[in-house]
């Protein structure tokens, strides 16, 4: 997706200037930003310096606490553990188990796709399946995931019936197979998506490349290695690092399968599951901030990869 | 020239044992994909005692009673729950595409001041997620009674950094600045230009992010779960995570399989009459190689 057109420039007619119009145009985006995303962020951050909660019927705060709430975040429990580095172990380990596996299978399917050699055929068919997770209601796909492995769903019954196993597997007692699914319903969301995005990463790459390649005699495997991965590499960043991002903000799936409890042990909570668990009932917007702003920071970097990534080439 | 000939139908073979094997991946990830989505219609259609007994591959005949029962629902108001989720989508998807078209031609057709920085500005916040200003944007809404109100899910959908750069790669492509300075010969105002001409020449780029948009509005469920909290204003997601919290033993599993085919149906719909065209808007305006 090159933008090799430069963006026209209104020829000025004499005198008439029409630089207004163009606030004008943007007008309505920075006032609507700065209302609904700007001022809740500094409202976000200011408020992580406050002691700011309900308790019952009773507000406490808000009060100025200064670092505390950063310091009761990151202060470990009576068992030792320090929450917030354990949901955020969760969520990337959620995230990796899913998104490993999406990247390979979307860099294979990509490779399948665009092969002059393979010609596969039923692509549009292939391509439409493996992208309508994508598109689905995260939260609806979870309570169906939760339908089917229930101790008395489908799958169980299914491998009861053909005799696989004698007794129903509790999919959501087990730490491996709450996170397994999670990362299961990930990854089939998302290696569509990704597939689409690496082929046209692929076919972005001068054709002419594979050709010289081929005539040289190259078999598949060296191609791939030698001519699409290196080439492929910036789209292939790119796509990781939002990913990631994505995968920071894991919440639909693991909240509607563990109905917010992150069973079992809260080993499946992830870090917006704690911001939401803060906002939900008790209002803890001191907490809420403190949280908000440690998801901040990881992202901000994040994403100031991405904006490199994206400017690099941009003049 | 034997060896030669040895040679090319080693070749053939090699590619068709690789064509096969790739068929076979292919057909396993379809599977895959399609299996969940399979047992959801088939078990949609059998009562509640059926689903209890065992494991179904085919389609039974209770698909209407299932639909009467979920639809008349009295603890979760499906069809209320359907209509207001649609009316935000589309009042989300409507705003979201005319104004994130109309910022990129500010930034893509007029040369002013601010210009770079402005561009600048919305390609820096583009990837920063929603949820981590969330805390301010729910205390705001609460403090100025915007909780159980549409707007603060609406509204904010003007700014769509996302959107807006979609818009304005696409632009960059298909629309010369010739045609805005023949129309501004003809007389045609800046705002009438954008409305009547410019707008037109972007159809497909408007039409596949309003899909977009509403289908992200339909699916949105964080949000709307920290503001809605009277019955009658709930959003499906919010329903479907109700019957989640609701004692499941107790429930007509029928009835809870028809819930969430409502809750994915229309977009389902929307994609298999569209999928081509969605397809190709995924790439257009994502990447940048």
């Amino acid at each position: 997706m090159q933008t090799t057109a430069k963006p026209a420039r209104v020829k000025r007619k004499k005198g008439i200037s029409y630089a207004k119009w163009g606030y004008l145009f943007i007008l309505p985006f920075f006032v609507t930003y700065s209302v609904f995303s700007l001022a809740p962020q500094v409202l976000t951050i200011y408020n992580s310096f406050f002691e700011n909660y309900r308790e019952g019927l009773t507000q406490v705060g808000p009060k100025f606490v200064g670092f505390q709430n950063y310091v009761k975040l990151f202060t470990p429990d009576k068992n030792g553990a320090v929450s917030i580095l354990k949901f955020a172990g969760n969520t990337m380990i959620m995230w990796i188990e899913g998104a490993v596996p999406q990247v390979l299978i979307a860099l294979l399917l990509s490779v399948f796709f665009t092969s002059y050699r393979l010609k596969i055929r039923g692509q549009q068919f292939f391509k439409t399946v493996i992208y309508m997770p994508n598109l689905i209601m995260a939260s609806a796909f979870s309570m169906l995931f939760f339908t089917l492995f229930s101790n008395v769903g489908p799958v169980n019954q299914l491998l009861l019936q053909t005799g696989w196993i004698d007794e129903a597997i509790p999919f959501f007692d087990k730490r491996v197979t709450v996170r397994g699914l999670v990362a299961t319903m990930n990854f089939l969301m998302w290696f569509g998506n990704t597939t689409i995005l690496l082929m046209a990463g692929i076919m972005g790459i001068d054709q002419n490349l594979f050709e010289a390649a081929n005539i040289d005699g190259a078999n598949s495997v060296q191609v791939f290695f030698r001519v699409t991965l290196p080439l492929l590499m910036p789209v292939l960043v790119y796509t990781v690092i939002t990913a990631l991002i994505g995968g920071l903000q894991m919440f639909d799936v693991p909240q509607v399968l563990t109905n917010g409890a992150g069973t079992p042990n809260r080993s499946s909570t992830t870090l917006i599951m704690y911001l939401n668990n803060f906002l939900k009932t008790s209002k803890n917007y001191g907490m809420a901030g403190a949280v908000s702003v440690i998801i901040f920071i990881i992202t901000g970097l994040l994403s100031i990869l991405v904006f490199k990534s994206l400017t690099k080439d941009d003049n | 020239m034997r060896s030669n000939s040895s040679d090319s139908r080693k070749a053939k073979a090699m590619l068709t044992l690789s064509r096969a094997v790739v068929y076979i991946i292919l057909v396993f990830l379809s599977i895959l994909c399609l299996f969940s989505f399979y047992m959801l219609i088939i078990n949609s259609t059998r009562s509640n005692a059926d689903l209890q007994g065992g494991f179904r591959f085919l389609p039974q005949g209770n698909f209407l009673i299932n639909l009467k029962n979920a639809w008349n629902d009295s603890s979760i108001n499906i069809p209320r729950g359907m209509a207001n989720s649609f009316f935000v989508a589309a009042a989300t998807s409507v705003l979201t595409t005319y104004f994130s078209a109309l910022t990129a031609y500010g930034l893509h057709a007029y040369d002013f001041k601010l210009k770079k920085a402005a561009t600048t500005f919305i390609l820096a916040v583009m990837v920063i997620p929603k949820q981590v200003s969330a805390s301010g944007f729910v205390q705001l809404c609460y403090r100025f009674g915007l909780t159980d109100s549409y707007l603060p899910l609406i509204l904010p959908g003007i700014a769509a950094p996302v959107v807006f750069f979609y818009m304005k790669q696409y632009m960059a492509s298909v629309l010369p600045m010739e045609i805005v300075d023949a129309a501004r010969v003809d007389g045609s105002g800046e705002f009438w230009t954008f409305n009547r001409i410019v707008l037109p020449m972007i159809k497909p780029a408007i039409a596949v992010q309003m899909i977009f948009s509403f289908v992200e509005s339909w699916n949105n469920y964080f949000l709307p779960a920290l503001l809605l909290n009277k019955n009658e204003m709930k959003t499906v997601p919010i329903m479907i995570a109700q019957l989640r919290a609701a004692d499941y033993s107790k429930f007509d599993l029928g009835k809870v399989y028809m819930f969430i085919l409502l809750a994915i149906l229309p977009v389902l719909a929307v994609y298999i009459f569209l999928s081509r065209f969605i397809i190709k808007g995924v790439t257009a305006g994502s990447v940048k190689g």
